[in-house]
């Protein structure tokens, strides 16, 4: 088991050195950037050449990728040019992270809650008004845009019936005090229930849009899973022996359905953060996903850095968690 | 397995939820009773922003969004009328200049205090003077409006047009310059030369900006800086996109009205009308003018601001040599329908342009007429020229007050274009994404683009334009005319004599239109900023320098 995770952490850091001097060529090819970032439409070619000079882009491409990654092995990521100027960009990125995690938290507890049960409900009662209903609901989630049912969402319950905040994580007018900066853990821990209640509420509708791909995915995999095991004899044989539904339930159907379930679930974490992109811009949420549209739109390149490099550590990690994870449930998986 | 049971887990997270709701909203209802915006007597005005400040010291600041805020907080020895683009007197009361229009006196004004209760007078005014002018490299870079105002820092003391500032009393202080300049004292109404604490700038070590990697990062003081104005900075929550100014009660002036001014930072047009509609903010800037209509019918006021923005065709003969002659290039001009223009595809309040300044600036030339839209003529004179083939770029991703959907205009004037017998290769890049640079780099043979004013001075709108040979769009240094125009834009502006200069400046734009035509003056627009219906008192500003100490919700 060790030995297996430090091969992946080893794959990882490979990954990522790779990626860096993609992610480098990849921006330095991109028209416009870090001058046009600073400068804006005033600028004039005195003062294009002077910034060129005081940061170092005269110097050819390859000196200007060694000291990016000479300051990336000493921890500075740079600073912002466009979206928070002259704030560190790790900062920025770990600053927001929160907000995207807490989103897709949430959004990954409803699609679980509400995907896994009603999956197994649906494959036990194969065939019924409740398993159709719920295939076509499922369907229906897969097949609308995530950044659609968000506007829809709004469109209802924010503008028309007022239910729900618009944008945002709360409300101007609260005061909560930051320990986390995931707001409603913060609101509950200093019993400040009212900015807790405020962040929820902010968080439902974002949430819900951001869960309708990942619920779907998750109850049609259980069902399909839930349908695959309910006709394996050993359920057959653990009915006959007289086994209660519980033992059944838990100990066999579930655990042996539960292992493609929780692949799923990895993969939709990444999913997942990739809708939080669109739904977070929708609902200007302030996560990672509205810093990585505002950071491309304003060719702020550190922060797009930190953030690309972030994604494809997290994702990479995630991905190791779920293997992990694999190992745990299926004891097969650990003697391979 | 029955229904019951399988139901459980259900019925447990239902009333669960139910339970933290009620709880939570129980909760709420006990607590304090939070500020609303929608209560008809709130005393914070809400606005959204579209961008997030970003750098809160003014003098490193250059993008609209940061000024807005700073605005609320910092004054200027000059400022701007309320609705207008004149100067008036801020901090100072009054100014004169010497004869030979060099060394300026300015009386200032007594009994006003910083908000960190340090006393403005005379050596404060030449503490920031020293300050802004001793910049080192990353500051003189940041900088930019001390660059395009005074020229030079310290560094090349020669080449700026900054020479010294005496403090002669308490209230009195000589500024004093190296050449007489139309612009100056208007353009110390500019939101980055404000006046800011020379404590809190010492204490929070203001200059020490620096480089790093491929930006700046500044010093503690950027923010939290400390200004004279109506309001001052309560909080930038980062986090939650949000910046709170509170009312300065030690204000010299009227004290502003609202007790709050919340600032909430969201870049997206329509979640703005969004909130607007759901009433969790009371106004925001650039509604987009296709929803003009919509929005008023809500109940919402726009408020429209006068237009200080000139929008032009800009025409570089470097690129495509037939430019050259000025009878292609009036030719192009002839073939736009701006009139059709303006009429579908600007806001309401747009006019045709008769030259590159709005007629708010001194030395606009009311006598022009507009050049007519001739479709056959401009023909007859791109066949006289052997054809014409025009790389014509526009920027995409973009909306400027002036040009609030560029590929509509585009468009529009394409088909004109021809329509008039002249082939266009289209080019598109986005706004920050290389459209920029490539109009800089004189990469393609016409453009789109257009600007908003910075101080009343025809300096500002021509002068910026086709003053200097060396830094400008237009191709003007190989032009015949190029070098006549900016030497007798140089002398226009070292004119003391306001009647004098005026005179000068209407002449050269009578000149620029009829003779040089180094661009297309297309058309004016009025950018609108709009606020719920129990908004009143807002001022709209031709320079977008909206005060909101004036501005109270729901009638208090």
């Amino acid at each position: 088991m060790l030995r297996f995770i430090v091969r992946r952490l080893i794959q990882m850091v490979a990954v990522l050195a790779v990626l860096s001097l993609l992610l480098f060529v990849w921006l330095k090819s991109l028209p416009g950037g870090t001058v046009s970032a600073l400068l804006g439409e005033r600028a004039t070619p005195q003062s294009r050449a002077a910034l060129e000079k005081v940061l170092g882009l005269d110097q050819p491409l390859w000196s200007q990728y060694l000291s990016f990654l000479g300051r990336i092995l000493k921890g500075d990521f740079g600073v912002s040019n466009g979206v928070l100027v002259g704030r560190d960009a790790l900062d920025i990125f770990l600053q927001r992270m929160p907000a995207t995690l807490e989103l897709s938290t949430f959004a990954m507890i409803i699609a679980v809650a509400l995907g896994i049960p009603l999956g197994y409900m649906a494959a036990r009662r194969h065939g019924s008004l409740l398993d159709n209903a719920s295939v076509i609901t499922s369907l229906v989630g897969v097949a609308i845009p995530v950044f659609f049912l968000a506007f829809l969402l709004k469109y209802i319950f924010a503008i028309k019936l007022g239910w729900l905040p618009v944008s945002g994580r709360q409300g101007s007018e609260i005061e909560g005090t930051r320990v986390t900066g995931f707001f409603v853990f913060d609101g509950l821990i200093t019993r400040e229930f009212d900015a807790a209640w405020d962040a929820f509420k902010h968080l439902i509708l974002p949430a819900v849009a951001l869960s309708s791909i990942p619920f779907a995915v998750i109850f049609r995999i259980t069902r399909a899973a839930v349908l695959d095991v309910v006709d394996e004899d050993y359920i057959r044989t653990a009915e006959s022996k007289g086994l209660s539904n519980r033992i059944i339930r838990g100990r066999h159907i579930l655990r042996n359905a539960m292992l493609p379930v929780t692949t799923t679930i990895g993969l939709q974490i990444g999913a997942l953060l990739a809708g939080a992109v669109l739904t977070e811009q929708v609902f200007s949420f302030g996560g990672v996903g509205n810093i990585l549209a505002e950071s491309f739109t304003k060719r702020d390149y550190p922060v797009l850095q930190v953030v690309i490099l972030a994604a494809a550590a997290g994702y990479v990690i995630v991905n190791l968690l779920v293997d992990i994870a694999y190992a745990v449930i299926d004891p097969r998986v650990r003697t391979r | 397995m029955t229904f019951k049971r399988k139901a459980t887990p259900f019925a447990v997270l239902t009333v669960a939820a139910l339970a933290l709701t009620a709880c939570a909203q129980s909760d709420r209802d006990e607590g304090t009773e939070t500020t609303g915006t929608s209560d008809g007597g709130s005393s914070t005005f809400t606005f959204g922003a579209a961008g997030a400040p970003s750098v809160l010291d003014p003098f490193y600041a250059t993008d609209g969004e940061t000024f807005r805020v700073t605005r609320q907080m910092f004054e200027g020895l000059v400022g701007i009328k309320a609705g207008s683009a004149e100067v008036e007197p801020e901090l100072a009361e009054k100014w004169e200049p010497d004869a030979s229009g060099t060394n300026w006196t300015f009386t200032l004004r007594t009994g006003v205090k910083f908000q960190d209760g340090e006393p403005f007078n005379a050596d404060a005014v030449c503490k920031n003077f020293e300050r802004m002018f001793d910049q080192n490299d990353a500051g003189q870079v940041r900088g930019e409006y001390w660059a395009n105002t005074f020229g030079a820092f310290k560094a090349k003391a020669a080449d700026s047009l900054y020479k010294g500032c005496e403090a002669k009393d308490e209230k009195t202080v000589i500024l004093s310059v190296t050449r007489p300049t139309s612009g100056f004292p208007t353009f110390l109404s500019l939101e980055s030369l404000s006046m800011q604490s020379p404590k809190a700038m010492t204490a929070g070590k203001a200059n020490e900006i620096a480089a790093q990697g491929e930006g700046f990062t500044f010093p503690a003081y950027a923010t939290a800086p400390v200004g004279t104005g109506p309001y001052k900075l309560e909080k930038y929550d980062e986090a939650n996109k949000t910046v709170t100014l509170v009312r300065n009660d030690e204000y010299w002036g009227e004290k502003a009205k609202n007790a709050k001014v919340v600032f909430k930072i969201i870049p997206d047009e329509s979640t703005r009308r969004q909130e607007l509609q759901a009433k969790s903010i009371n106004g925001y800037d650039l509604p987009n003018p296709a929803d003009w209509k919509g929005l008023e019918s809500e109940g919402n006021k726009l408020e429209i601001r006068k237009p200080f923005n000139v929008f032009y065709v800009g025409l570089n003969p470097n690129k495509n040599p037939k430019l050259q002659d000025v009878k292609v290039r009036k030719a192009i001009y002839q073939a736009i329908n701006r009139e059709q223009l303006v009429k579908t595809q600007l806001p309401e309040g747009a006019t045709v342009a008769t030259q590159m300044m709005p007629d708010t600036v001194s030395g606009y030339n009311k006598s022009l007429e507009a050049t007519k839209y001739d479709a056959a003529a401009a023909k007859a004179a791109i066949t006289a020229a052997g054809g014409l083939t025009l790389n014509f770029a526009y920027p995409s991703e973009v909306s400027r007050p002036y040009m609030p959907n560029p590929q509509k205009l585009y468009q529009a004037m394409v088909t004109d274009l021809e329509a008039a017998g002249i082939k266009v290769t289209q080019s598109t890049k986005p706004w920050a994404g290389g459209y920029l640079d490539g109009v800089d780099a004189g990469a393609y043979d016409a453009f789109l683009l257009g600007w908003t004013g910075d101080y009343d001075a025809a300096a500002n709108f021509v002068g910026t334009f086709f003053g200097n040979l060396a830094q400008n769009n237009f191709g003007l240094a190989k032009q015949t005319f190029g070098p006549t125009l900016a030497g007798d834009l140089a002398k226009a502006d070292s004119i003391v004599d306001e009647a004098e200069r005026t005179a000068a400046y209407e002449k050269l734009n009578q000149q620029i239109q009829e003779e040089y035509l180094p661009a297309l003056a297309i058309s004016h627009s009025p950018p609108a900023l709009v606020v719920g219906d129990n908004v009143e008192g807002v001022v709209p500003s031709p320079l977008t320098a909206e005060e909101f100490s004036s501005v109270t919700v729901g009638g208090k």
